[in-house]
Formats: C-alpha cells, sequence, structure tokens
C-alpha cells in the first residue's frame, strides 16, 4: 500500500475513490483507520452517539467485495457518517432523544438505502440536538458535541456531530438536515462545507420530522467538490415521499470547473446592516473579493421581509413539530414511562421524561400557535410572511444568479453561553431561516477565522440550481485554502 | 306543545380500496391483529404519507353522483388528539377544501314524491385503529389493520324531519356507493356508519334547538331507535323545564338509551392544520370527464327505469333499487321470465322473506335468478298454478332442483283439461246442495263471494293441481245454468 494510513483522513472523496478503485488501500483498512481515529478522539468531541465498527467493517468487507468485482459507484467503499435522524435498520436511531434511545428501525431512511447503494460504508450515527431543535448541539441527550477549533465552544447545531466530526477528519463526510440551519451554521463554525438543497430534493422518507415543509438533508463535507458527489447520491424522486421533487437532477459535478465570470452575485442590504460585527462583515467582504477577482459581479439587492422570518420560523416550525412529535406517546415504540397508572399518566410521564426542555419548548409554542383562537395571529400570519419571503427572492433572483452574505452572526460560542436564552439562541439562525421558508439551496463555506475560529460564507441559489452555488463555492475553494485548513493532526 | 324534529347526519363510508390511503397495507377485513399495519400505519419515525389515487376517484365519484361540486385543488389538513389507536397522534382529514363540496341526495317516496337533503360536502380521511379491552387484563390492546382505512365522511345540512327520514337518507346513501361500487357497503363490518345530530324545536319556530350528536350508529335499525329515543329524552328534558346540553351521546342499543359520551366544553381542541407532508392534490378536468364517462345506473334513474319499461309502481321500484344486488336479481329473473310484474312479486315477496328467515343475502340465495325466472315460467306457461308455485320454491330452497324436475317428481302439474274439471265440478255440486240453492237465491251480486266455496272444494279435491281459471270458467257456466 503506496499511502500511509496517517494521510488517509486527509484526502477528498474523489482521492478516496481513485484509491480504491486503484487498489491503494482498502475499504476495509481505509474504515479501520476512520474507526481508530474516533476511538482516539471522540471521547472528547463526542461526535457520535453510536459507532458499531463490526457493522462498518463489513459494509466495508462487501464494498471490497465490489470493488473487486470492478464496480466503479460514486461512492463505494468510503466511509460516511450519518446524522442520528435518519432511520437505519437494524441500528438505533435516537434523533438525539432519551424517547427513541431504544429505537432500533425496521426500515432504512431513502436517503441512507441510496447512500449503501452507492456503495458508501456508514461509520456510524452522528450527534445532534435533541430532534434537530438547536444551534449548538446542547440539547442532545447525549450531551454537547464539542467544536474540534477549540472544545470550549459549541459546534452549532443542530447537525453538530457531523460538522465537527468532518472537521476533526473523523469521517471524509457526513450527512445533515437543516431546518433553519441546521446544515449550513454548524458547517460554518466547524469550518466546512455544508449545503442544503432544495426543499424537496432529497427525500424525507425515514428522516425524523422535525418541520416538514422546512426538512431537508443534505451534504456536509470538506469541500464543494466533495459535496457534489455526496449529493449526486442523495437526490432524486422518491415514490415514498409525496414533497419529494420530480426535478431533473444532472450530474452536480460537471459545472464545478466552470468559470465565473460575469456571475451576478447579489448581496442583500438587510444581511449587511449595523448588526453584523465588523470582524464578521470583513470576512465576508474578503470573500467577496475574491469571487469579483474571479469575475463575478455584485449586485445590491433587497429582501425587504428579512426582519420576520425568525418570528414566522419559530411559529411555522414548532406549529409542525408539535403534531409531528405527537407520535412519540409510549404506545408503539421508544421511551414509556415506568408503572402507568393509567392512559393520561402514561401519555404526561411518557413524554414529560422522554423530552428534554427545548424539544417541550416547541412543542407548547407550536400547539398554542395552533390552537383555536389563535390560529389566525400566528400560524395562518406566519404563512402569509412566508409567501412574502418566498417572493422577495424571486424578485431578487431576477437580477442575480446567487445571493451571499454571512452564514452565521458570529463564530463558535462557549458551551452553555446561550442556553438559558432561547432567544438569542435562534438568532443564530437569523442568517439561515429565511432560506428554509423560501425552499431554496444554500451552502455554507469556509471563508477563513476570526479569532483562530472559523467562520462561513452563505451561498444561496435559485429553486434547483445547486449546481451555481456549487460552482461558485468550488472555483472559490480554487484560489483560497481555508476549506483545507484542519483543527487536528 | 308540538315538537318539529331536526335532524343532520355525519356519514362514515369506508372506501373499497385495495389497499389504505397512505400507505400501500392491505384493507382487507378480519386478518389477524397488526398483520395489516406497516411502518408508515404504525406511525414510525420517518415516515411518510403517500396519498392513494384510488380513494380519490371513490370521493369523485360519489361527488358526480350527487351533483356535488368537486373541488379542483383539495387539503389534507391534520386533526390533532392523542388516542392510543390513533398512531400519529393526528387524523389525516380534511376540513377547508374537501374534496366533494356541496350537492343533494333526492328521497323518493312511494308516490315518487321528492324530498331532498343537502349535503354540506364529503370529504377524504384515514380511519383510525380499534383498542381491543377485553382479553388483556387490565390492560388495552391495539389492533392497527384498520389504522389508515380510506373513509368519505359525508355531511349533511339539518334537512331531516324524522328518524324514518334519516334512515331513509342513509338507505339512500348506502344504496349511492355500493351502486358506485365504491364501498362494500357492509354494515356488520362497519363499511357504514353514521352519527345523528339532532335537535328539536317547536313547529313553526324557524331557529335550530341545542343538538346533541349520537355517535357510530351502525345499522338502519339503531339509527331509527337511537334518534327515536333521543328526540324523546329531549322532549321530556324540554317539557320538564330543563335545557338540552350540546354534547356527544352514545347510544345503547341492549337499554335502548342514549348516554351522554362528553360535552362541549371536554371537547378537544384539534388544532386542525394543513399536513405538510402531503401537497394540495390538484384534480385534472380529464380525470373528472373519465369518472363522469364511467359512473354506472344510478338507483333513481333504475327506479325510473324500472317504472317506465317495466311498469312497475313507484313503490314497488324503490323497493327493489334499494340494494344494487336486488335490483340485478330482479332484473334477471324478469328478463328470464318475461313477466317484470310477477317477477317483481316473487322478488320481494317470496324470495327476500325466505333469505331474511334464512339469514342470508341475495348473493348467498340458494335459488338463482334463472331458476327462480324458469319457475315463473311455469306459472305463466300455467303448467303450475302460483299457489303451487310456492310449494315448488319451498322444495327449491330447501332439498334443491329445478322447477321442472320438482314438478315432475312430485307429479304438481296443473290441471288444465276441461273435461277432467268438468267431471271434479259436477261431483263438487252434487255434494252441496244446500250451497247450490243458497248461491242461486242469492242476488247476483252477492253470488260472487258465494262461488268460492265451489272453487275451495275443486281445489282440495284435485290437490290444488286444478287450474284456477278454468274452475272458474266452468263453475260459472254450471251454477248459473
Amino acid at each position: 500500500m503506496t499511502k500511509p494510513n496517517t494521510e488517509l483522513h486527509n484526502l477528498t472523496i474523489a482521492e478516496l475513490h481513485s484509491g480504491l478503485q486503484q487498489k491503494q488501500f482498502s475499504s476495509h483498512e481505509l474504515t479501520e483507520h476512520f474507526l481508530q481515529r474516533i476511538a482516539q478522539l471522540d471521547t472528547e468531541l463526542n461526535c457520535f452517539i453510536s459507532v458499531d465498527a463490526e457493522r462498518a467493517l463489513m459494509l466495508a468487507d462487501e464494498a471490497d467485495q465490489r470493488l473487486a468485482n470492478g464496480d466503479t459507484a460514486d461512492l463505494l467503499g468510503i466511509p460516511i457518517a450519518q446524522k442520528d435522524i435518519f432511520c437505519t435498520r437494524g441500528m438505533r436511531t435516537s434523533c438525539g432523544s432519551k424517547m427513541l434511545d431504544n429505537f432500533i428501525p425496521p426500515y432504512d431512511a431513502t436517503v441512507i438505502a441510496r447512500m449503501q447503494q452507492a456503495g458508501a460504508v456508514m461509520l456510524g450515527k452522528t450527534n445532534m440536538d435533541e430532534f434537530a431543535m438547536g444551534s449548538s448541539n446542547e440539547t442532545s441527550y447525549y450531551g454537547p458535541v464539542k467544536n474540534p477549533w477549540n472544545t470550549n465552544t459549541v459546534p452549532g447545531g443542530s447537525s453538530g456531530g457531523s460538522a465537527a466530526a468532518v472537521a476533526a477528519r473523523l469521517a471524509p463526510a457526513a450527512t445533515g438536515t437543516d431546518t433553519g440551519g441546521s446544515i449550513r451554521q454548524p458547517a460554518a463554525l466547524c469550518g466546512i462545507t455544508g449545503l442544503k438543497p432544495t426543499y424537496g430534493r432529497v427525500s424525507r422518507y425515514g428522516m425524523i420530522a422535525f418541520a416538514s415543509s422546512l426538512d431537508q438533508g443534505g451534504p456536509m463535507t470538506r469541500s464543494a467538490a466533495d459535496a457534489a458527489v455526496l449529493l449526486n447520491t442523495m437526490v432524486g424522486h422518491d415514490p415514498l415521499d409525496s414533497t419529494s421533487a420530480h426535478a431533473e437532477c444532472s450530474d452536480f459535478t460537471k459545472q464545478l470547473p466552470k468559470s465565473i465570470k460575469g456571475l451576478r452575485i447579489g448581496l442583500p442590504k438587510e444581511y449587511f446592516d449595523q448588526r453584523l460585527n465588523t470582524a464578521m462583515a470583513d470576512k465576508v467582504h474578503e470573500a467577496l473579493q475574491q469571487l469579483t477577482a474571479l469575475g463575478a459581479e455584485l449586485v445590491d439587492i433587497e429582501l425587504p421581509n428579512s426582519a420576520l422570518s425568525v418570528p414566522a420560523y419559530y411559529v411555522i416550525a414548532p406549529a409542525e413539530a408539535s403534531s409531528n412529535l405527537s407520535r412519540f406517546d409510549g404506545v408503539r415504540y421508544g421511551y414509556r414511562c415506568e408503572n402507568p397508572t393509567d392512559l393520561e399518566d402514561m401519555y404526561t410521564r411518557t413524554r414529560s421524561e422522554g423530552f428534554g426542555d427545548e424539544v417541550k419548548r416547541r412543542i407548547l409554542v407550536g400547539a398554542y400557535a395552533l390552537s383555536a383562537g389563535y390560529y389566525d395571529a400566528y400560524y395562518r400570519k406566519a404563512q402569509q410572511i412566508r409567501r412574502l419571503i418566498k417572493e422577495d427572492f424571486v424578485k431578487a433572483f431576477e437580477k442575480v444568479d446567487v445571493i451571499a452574505g454571512p452564514t452565521s452572526p458570529s463564530p463558535a460560542f462557549a458551551l452553555g453561553a446561550k442556553q438559558s436564552d432561547p432567544v438569542e439562541m435562534y438568532l443564530e439562525d437569523i442568517y439561515t431561516i429565511a432560506v428554509n421558508l423560501a425552499g431554496l439551496p444554500g451552502m455554507s463555506i469556509p471563508a477563513g477565522f476570526i479569532d483562530e475560529m472559523p467562520v462561513g460564507l452563505q451561498l444561496v441559489g435559485n429553486y434547483f440550481d445547486e449546481s451555481t452555488i456549487l460552482n461558485t463555492a468550488h472555483q472559490y475553494q480554487q484560489v483560497t485554502d481555508w476549506h483545507q485548513r484542519s483543527p487536528i493532526d | 306543545m308540538q315538537w318539529e324534529t331536526v335532524i343532520g347526519l355525519e356519514v362514515h363510508v369506508q372506501l373499497a380500496t385495495q389497499s389504505k390511503i397512505f400507505s400501500g397495507s392491505s384493507t382487507a377485513f378480519g386478518a389477524a391483529p397488526n398483520t395489516q399495519a406497516n411502518a408508515v400505519d404504525m406511525a414510525m419515525p420517518g415516515t411518510l404519507p403517500v396519498a392513494n389515487e384510488q380513494a380519490f376517484h371513490s370521493a369523485i365519484l360519489f361527488g358526480l353522483a350527487i351533483q356535488a361540486d368537486i373541488t379542483r385543488t383539495s387539503v389534507f389538513e391534520r386533526k390533532n388528539y392523542f388516542y392510543p389507536d390513533l398512531p400519529k397522534g393526528y387524523q389525516t382529514t380534511q376540513l377547508e377544501k374537501p374534496i366533494v363540496g356541496a350537492g343533494t341526495i333526492e328521497l323518493i317516496d312511494g308516490d315518487n314524491n321528492i324530498r331532498n337533503v343537502r349535503i354540506h360536502h364529503a370529504h377524504l380521511e384515514e380511519d383510525a385503529g380499534k383498542s381491543l379491552h377485553e382479553d388483556f387484563h387490565g390492560m388495552t390492546g391495539i389492533d392497527l389493520n384498520r389504522a389508515g382505512t380510506p373513509l368519505i365522511e359525508i355531511v349533511t345540512e339539518p334537512d331531516m324531519r324524522s328518524a324514518a327520514e334519516a334512515v331513509a337518507c342513509f338507505k339512500k346513501i348506502h344504496a349511492i356507493v355500493t351502486y358506485l361500487g365504491i364501498s362494500d357497503g357492509d354494515m356488520s363490518q362497519g363499511s357504514l356508519r353514521c352519527d345523528a345530530n339532532v335537535s328539536i324545536r317547536p313547529v313553526g319556530s324557524d331557529t335550530l334547538g341545542t343538538r346533541t350528536e349520537t355517535k357510530n350508529l351502525n345499522s338502519f335499525k339503531f339509527i331509527e331507535k337511537a334518534i327515536n329515543v333521543e328526540v324523546a329524552r329531549q322532549i321530556d328534558l324540554l317539557e320538564d323545564g330543563k335545557s338540552i346540553t350540546q354534547e356527544t351521546r352514545l347510544y345503547d342499543s341492549e337499554k335502548n338509551e342514549t348516554r351522554s359520551m362528553r360535552s362541549k366544553e371536554e371537547a378537544n381542541d384539534y388544532r386542525y392544520f394543513p399536513c405538510p407532508d402531503l401537497l394540495p392534490v390538484v384534480i385534472a378536468e380529464e380525470t373528472i370527464t373519465a369518472l363522469q364517462n364511467s359512473m354506472p345506473e344510478l338507483p333513481d334513474q333504475k327506479m325510473l327505469r324500472f317504472q317506465n319499461d317495466y311498469g312497475l309502481s313507484a313503490y314497488d321500484a324503490g323497493l327493489l333499487v334499494e340494494d344494487r344486488t336486488v335490483a340485478e336479481f330482479f332484473e334477471a329473473v324478469a328478463q328470464q321470465c318475461q313477466d317484470p310484474k310477477l317477477a317483481a312479486n316473487w322478488v320481494m315477496g317470496d324470495l327476500l322473506a325466505y333469505l331474511n328467515k334464512a339469514d342470508l343475502s341475495i348473493g348467498q340465495s340458494p335459488v338463482d335468478a334463472r331458476a327462480l325466472g324458469h319457475l315463473i315460467t311455469r306459472i305463466i306457461d300455467q303448467t303450475i298454478s302460483g299457489k303451487i308455485a310456492k310449494q315448488v320454491f319451498e322444495v327449491m330452497c330447501g332439498d334443491g332442483g329445478t322447477a321442472d324436475e320438482i314438478i315432475e317428481t312430485q307429479g304438481l302439474k296443473q290441471l288444465s283439461d276441461s273435461s277432467a274439471i268438468e267431471a271434479l265440478i259436477d261431483q263438487v255440486i252434487a255434494n252441496s246442495a244446500p250451497q247450490v240453492a243458497q248461491y242461486r237465491a242469492a242476488e247476483p251480486d252477492k253470488r260472487k263471494k258465494l262461488v268460492g266455496y265451489f272453487v275451495g272444494q275443486v281445489m282440495k279435491m284435485s290437490q290444488g293441481q286444478a287450474n284456477p281459471g278454468e274452475v272458474n270458467r266452468i263453475l260459472a257456466q254450471k251454477l248459473n245454468a
């Protein structure tokens, strides 16, 4: 074997693919290498909720068999970490909650099934905020994830385990889900590349629902090129998900090498107002300069209803969640309280004991927003705002190809810093939420450091135009090396 | 005081689709518990619904049958409440944009009088599972086989004024859905059930009284009884100076009374909102046209045709078309024997009486339409009399065999030979001197009555096989000679 094992974790997906195809190393060796790194480093980082080494190596051996048979599937033999929100047949899927601590699904999520078909080796299930509700990974029943750049800070959330695992090279790539920023914000805080596809691109079947009209799975990788490869496998219409789109899915790697000369990048004035701190604004502007150097044009645009996105989101998402989470009642699977005295007692204690505080808070908020007499003032109004926000974007995309701005208001914050102030925590997603409400594709790419902590640049594309933001990101990554920086050797 | 009853119905119809409304599980009745519940039906985390197109087609057919507006873009909503046999913690149903809008159901009585019951709307929804309280020693078993079975709920306006009218409306709905083939209509398996909203008001008043909703009535008989006892209860309350509480009630068929289930104050806040897992369903014009073109003959059309083509009375035609299988049986009999009126009498009379007594459906009848038609043919061609035919029919039901075989082996063939009949009549007249004298002394208009005696005697002597027409004709000649 020509490559020393110590370097395996720094290879890109493309390099891993060709290394495996050329038999420079086997999937078994590769998988063992990452399992070792997890064993070494994850005790502190806590990126994984479940790692089943035996299963991973068995999958690796199957991949090696397919490799030997000349199979060239995109992800064949490549270890991938899966967010613990995707149901995995025969392997615990907890969604970061005590409620599902004992839940072993009898089916695979469509994303998992597609990855498996493409030959990916599931390394394990990554930590996350409970039911994907949180922006710091601190609401997980399995304890917080530490940011590998500074273990006193949070990795962001809810896909914090996936982001930290990719940043710390515990996995070459991972999956995440994004309801209000849950892929992009942790990607920014951990210095990796994360993409939330257009709503409907990636099947939600088997992806435990938080807010059905906003949830979308996507890749979390070190580079845009890697993200494109993962995305190719994840997308496509799924007859099991009525909201999955029939849109055409061309090869997302195709447009990566294209020049971005003449690309029109829109800068929403609302994202660059006085609320954006200067250090962050500087980083975003530096990145934009790089993009103009590559031939892009900057265009000032307006998204006048941006300020309403957080309040609208915190009505719609909890409303849907309050209903989506009703199935966790202790009747059929998951946690059930001990010795219930009657039905009412079983419901009350099961849900009181099985859910954490943030989940309960959102269920209460959501139930309130939908209740008789309040529906029109909250839920209906929020849906109206959602339409306005969408229209703002549609108008903006008549003038531009991509919209750019910061991913998060600041770099990673200290563990515990925002835990007691939910509103402060909710404002973490101030730049990402509108994209979910509109259903657009968005990504975060590493764009430098503030006080040695990574920050992200957000790129938002038009509907079903992931190719253009991937192209933009990839071209940027050709002239910068932020995405190659590693917190751990 | 004179009271007027006001009734509105909510009728639940289980659709006869192969699979469930949002999953691929079978809807067949009677399987072992939870063997027809997949991950979607059990509301496993991450599972999603996919709407069954067939269920939509069924609902649209119903809508077209009642001249209703079909909603071009209809929306599923979630009705949120906790119950162990409701796996998702919400029922997926329709509220603001139901698939079927306002329509009309016509009730036609035996005199061809039409009374309209307005349909407010009809919507698609999923059924819940079943809680099994027996056999589990202080615990409750949950069977999710029924969970996700497609239903249409048909909501009427409060247009009915008596229990009988409510039953007529329910029967009409039963007839329409079975004619359309969208439901098996089997009430013993819960395929059709209804909730009755009942209120009373002083005759002449045009404001509605406080209503109660009596749940889950699953037979024609129970609907009628439940409404009648509920009306009586309400009248008693108001006449005692008490008031009626708006509430949900249950009918206890053993005690023949309704009991309070829960009051309005205890009612759930269902927190309806559009289901984000299902996109609005857009119905194409071509779909509606195709369904309209595939529409079978409906009960009202059949009733009219039976009157026009077969010369049946409105009453008979109405009775026959109530059940599609009965109507079809009748038509087959009529075609076989070429005498629709006689066919109608036999089907509604002897056949249904026998089936009722034996507790059989018409599909299980031991005498099929062809065989019955053939038997009637033997009456028409005077091989046997109507009376003997009843005897033959009984044998056909009991021991089987064709009419001809039974007539032959039991020697039931009618006596039509006029000389043989004449001989019998002569004998009777000779043995009945007092009656003959009485007859001859009577006024001509009284004679008709007295002739019966002689007919009876002749029939008795011929063991019922003498042709009654011939007997009458020859008797008249002889007695009046």
